[in-house]
């Protein structure tokens, strides 16, 4: 079976991911600033200040978001920063995706022209879900599956 | 060196095999590897061996196995020697 298009000439890739919240406040408890610093961005960080587990809850969701994105990306062993994909919070707290270095270069190369992110969190399960537009069809209709991790 | 990293495998890894049985080839992620846990290895071996992992080696490939792990240290290091 394959997927049909969603209008002329586009096509949808999803990603979605799960991370423990636990396993990213142990990381913080281990590895501190330098865990922060080279997952997440500042305003990421900032975004989920406030007591310990609120962080953990925030940055758990926040990495799964970057590793859903990644799945929609698809890098392969392209060399990516995970700062390269950031999770803006407005004020409303509404979130979207920002790209930028490598991760802006994939997305362009793969024609893609809207991308959305979903995050949540319920006890020690934080998930994301990104959905993006591609304006160019897949090299083969047959090889859409995303890798299991 | 090959102790170390796998030291720093079963300490931060979350393999779902004894990590000290594991041939050096063979696939981390398959045997139960997140990609959270990698990060945890990353800088497990950062604070391990005094480097730091460029983003031209922030790829899958590079914490696949023991054995790819070991070379992206040798190289790492060497560069520091030299």
């Amino acid at each position: 079976m394959t997927a049909a298009p969603v209008a002329a000439g586009l096509r949808i890739r999803s990603g979605v991911d799960l991370v423990a919240v636990s396993d990213v406040d142990n990381a913080i408890t281990q590895f501190g600033q330098r865990y922060l610093d080279r997952v997440f961005t500042a305003h990421e960080i900032e975004s989920c200040a406030g007591l310990a587990q609120r962080v953990a809850e925030g940055l758990a969701a926040r990495f799964a978001a970057k590793e859903a994105a990644i799945k929609v990306l698809r890098p392969r062993d392209t060399p990516l920063d995970w700062r390269s994909i950031e999770v803006r919070r407005d004020a409303d707290g509404i979130c979207t995706l920002q790209l930028s270095g490598t991760a802006l270069l994939l997305a362009e190369q793969a024609g893609i022209v809207d991308i959305s992110v979903a995050l949540s969190h319920e006890g020690d399960i934080a998930t994301a879900m990104v959905v993006a537009l591609c304006a160019t069809p897949p090299e083969d209709l047959t090889s859409t599956t995303e890798r299991e991790k | 060196m090959e102790r170390e990293i796998r030291q720093i495998l079963a300490a931060h890894g979350r393999l779902g095999v004894d990590v000290y049985s594991l041939d050096a080839d063979a696939d981390l992620y398959r045997n139960g590897m997140t990609s959270h846990a990698s990060v945890n290895v990353m800088i497990g071996l950062e604070e391990a061996f005094d480097v730091e992992f460029p983003i031209e080696m922030l790829r899958r490939s590079t914490f696949e196995s023991v054995a790819s792990i070991e070379t992206a240290l040798n190289s790492l290091t060497a560069t520091l020697a030299g």
